[in-house]
């Protein structure tokens, strides 16, 4: 078998998708995704009959994910190689482009095309997993001590564990030290600290904060940790609590602060404005330090936690990173030896190794607080990821409609002006 | 609909010599057609009574798994009428379809009627033009984005340079401009098709009738009001429902621009409906918007297929 070859390259391999390594859902309204429309209705139509795995040779292992950057695709491939080898099968592992990858998962699931071991992005996998596909991991006995509980909660479906992610991401804040000394500021800790220090910040074509607002999950990725951090919750969006965070975006972004394109800007956007030394601070992931090493040498920066309301609260962050599940093939040998790969594919050892290699933190407490002494440099995102949340903990297969509520009225906040109060309100009643 | 009716003339003139062979010939003949029969079948028609079923049943994600599509009448476009962006978005297709259209035709005539004389590089320049035609859209969208970015975009700097505009137009950022900046590019992408097809309908009038119209004494305005205008009727009938059949279901140019953003300001029936589909995973409702806009593109096309045969008879 050609195991070490993914079965299909569907993008040259590595074209940037900013997606594909960050913890938030891929945003779909990348073009890319059309592509996938017509297939997708066209082969609607074949669901609900037969069953039967993917592939015949019984000691292969399917897997699809959507790690196509050179750095977590040659460590993913190791790993799983690696541990495959371990149980003794080979590894035939397809790469689907990041925001592609849900329409290409409804396609094999129609199709009864699945394969033995599926990636999901952790948002997703409550609505792959209510619609019957996957398997819950306690069947294969896999254990799932060591994780942090909010980890297994982002893979948990009415009460199954059916995902694991190895290692998780969450965001934080980045600075350009440089700009900071110059301008005579400290990191901002609280939000008046925030709004004060981006002001103090803002010159010439120099925003003092970057961030992305932009119409989608990923928006709502970057809107969560100042709501979480001043008490909103995502149960009653219709409160102060959260609309006070879209104050605090409203407020950067009237006082100049902040570019009125943070609207349109996604993740990637606001860290080329950073890279480019268009903005003195921006809300990013630890995804993006590669990129920002890369083209971005010169520039000096460093990482605080996200600010505060006020001195003294718990900062709550977003938890991301993607969940390694078993889908429901219907070839119970196969997915016997898939929970194999996958209960060795997350130990705290290779947990280590691809943290490493991708910045990511390791899902594994005490992995993590070895991780941590290691790489200083990623010590804030180690402890900005202990305190954080899962998106859809308490929600489950409603935080899509959530989710999309809240960047609807942040963004009747940030363009059209609305009362924060009232467009949250809204958003509340629209959601029944 | 023609080329199947020439096909069959030279058939009923047969010799009746061949005529015992006639259930050969008609399989041949049948045979020609199955591809393109069986093609259109299987890639067009397949998909819209897909798309049909699909609306009156409850298709989510969990669908593709299970097979099971429970079917719930006319709850999806019950849905669809009383979604609250429904209305803005009907509003929006109208405007960006209306606009965009006049927009391109009104430039395409233009350039059609200026390259029609001859000069020097008009030959490279005229195919120049085909350029954004050429681009795939999710390219020129991408480009697009740049220029108009509000703080940096070439746009808003040339503008600044020269003194037209003191502070940045927020183009995609704010809901009052962002309608606008679409159309604006939507204009730029159309025009290629507009003047392509209206350059050829022009080739095509004879310089006779134009001699002779200015013998009479028309010339400049009333030559193009007497004589282009109604020789070119045909062809501007079909350049302005093929645009607005390919302008109302634009999907990919917004999504690449604004994505239906800055605060829905650009959703648009197709943009809402892939919204439904492959955001909320509400396939059901997705289909039923979809349809709602085939039925207004038939509309369309029902009005110019009268309008053509009403011409005809006439003519």
């Amino acid at each position: 078998m050609m195991s070490h070859q993914p079965r299909a390259r569907t993008s040259a391999a590595s074209v940037r998708v900013p997606s594909s390594e960050s913890g938030f859902r891929p945003s779909r309204r990348t073009l890319g995704a059309l592509a996938a429309v017509p297939g997708l209705l066209s082969l609607a139509a074949c669901g609900g009959s037969g069953g039967g795995s993917s592939s015949g040779d019984p000691d292969s292992i399917r897997v699809v994910d959507y790690y196509n950057t050179p750095a977590d695709d040659k460590v993913i491939q190791e790993t799983l190689d690696a541990v495959g080898s371990e149980v003794g099968v080979s590894i035939a592992r397809e790469k689907v482009p990041g925001e592609q990858l849900i329409a290409k998962v409804l396609q094999m699931s129609s199709s009864k095309t699945l394969p033995d071991l599926l990636m999901l992005d952790n948002p997703d996998l409550q609505e792959i997993a209510s619609s019957g596909a996957l398997v819950p991991l306690e069947d294969f006995g896999i254990d799932t001590s060591g994780f942090a509980k909010e980890i297994l909660e982002a893979g948990t479906f009415e009460g199954k564990v059916y995902g694991l992610a190895p290692t998780v991401n969450t965001i934080a804040l980045f600075y350009n030290t440089t700009m900071l000394k110059e301008a005579g500021v400290e990191p901002p800790t609280t939000w008046d600290e925030l709004k004060a220090s981006a002001k103090a910040l803002t010159h010439d074509d120099v925003y003092g904060l970057a961030f992305s607002a932009i119409a989608t999950y990923e928006g709502t990725w970057q809107f969560l940790p100042f709501m979480w951090s001043n008490g909103g919750d995502e149960t009653d969006i219709g409160t102060p609590e959260v609309a006070e965070a879209a104050q605090l975006w409203s407020d950067l972004v009237a006082d100049g602060s902040a570019s009125q394109g943070v609207v349109n800007w996604g993740q990637g956007d606001a860290i080329d404005q950073f890279k480019a030394g268009k903005a003195a601070m921006v809300v990013n992931g630890p995804w993006n330090i590669v990129g920002l090493q890369t083209d971005a040498p010169d520039l000096e920066w460093d990482v605080v936690i996200i600010p505060v309301p006020a001195a003294g609260d718990a900062s709550v962050a977003p938890l991301g990173g993607e969940v390694w599940t078993i889908p429901q093939t219907g070839d119970d040998a196969k997915q016997k030896k898939a929970a194999e790969v996958l209960q060795k594919f997350v130990s705290p050892e290779n947990q280590m190794a691809m943290g490493t290699a991708r910045n990511t933190i390791p899902a594994d407490m005490e992995a993590a607080k070895t991780f941590a002494q290691d790489h200083p440099e990623l010590a804030t995102f180690v402890e900005q990821v202990s305190t954080a949340r899962s998106r859809t903990g308490k929600l489950g297969t409603e935080w899509p409609a959530t989710a999309k509520a809240i960047y609807t009225a942040y963004q009747q906040v940030l363009v059209d002006g609305t009362d924060p109060q009232t467009a949250f309100a809204d958003a509340a009643d629209s959601l029944g | 609909m023609t080329t199947t009716t020439d096909a069959a003339v030279p058939a009923a003139h047969a010799p009746p010599r061949r005529r015992r062979r006639m259930d050969g010939s008609a399989a041949v003949r049948y045979g020609f057609i199955a591809p393109a029969a069986i093609y259109l079948a299987l890639f067009f028609g397949f998909p819209i009574v897909k798309n049909f079923t699909m609306s009156f049943q409850e298709y989510t994600s969990a669908t593709f798994f299970s097979g099971e599509a429970p079917f719930v009448g006319l709850a999806n476009y019950a849905a669809v009428f009383a979604d609250p962006i429904f209305a803005k978005a009907l509003a929006n297709t109208a405007i960006f379809t209306v606009v965009s259209i006049a927009g391109q035709f009104v430039i395409g005539m233009g350039l059609a009627l200026f390259f029609r004389k001859s000069f020097p590089l008009s030959g490279l320049l005229r195919s120049m033009l085909l350029l954004p035609w050429l681009l795939p859209m999710i390219v020129s969208a991408a480009v697009w984005r740049w220029i108009l970015e509000q703080d940096s975009g070439i746009l808003n700097q040339s503008l600044k340079a020269i003194g037209l505009i003191s502070a940045p137009i927020p183009w995609l950022t704010s809901s009052d401009t962002a309608l606008i900046a679409v159309v604006m590019v939507n204009i730029w992408l159309g025009i290629p098709f507009n003047v392509v097809l209206l350059y050829s309908g022009l080739q095509a009038i004879p310089t006779e009738l134009y001699e002779a119209a200015e013998i009479d004494g028309a010339t400049g305005w009333s030559s193009f009001r007497f004589v282009t205008l109604p020789l070119l009727r045909p062809v501007v009938s079909v350049v302005l429902l093929l645009g607005v059949i390919y302008t109302i279901k634009v999907l990919d140019l917004i999504l690449g621009l604004t994505g239906g953003g800055p605060a829905n300001a650009t959703q648009t029936i197709a943009t809402r409906s892939y919204e439904m589909s492959f955001i909320e995973f509400d396939f059901g409702q997705g289909a039923a918007l979809g349809n709602v806009l085939i039925v207004i593109a038939l509309l369309f096309s029902v009005v110019y297929l009268r309008a053509n045969s009403r011409a005809m008879k006439e003519g």
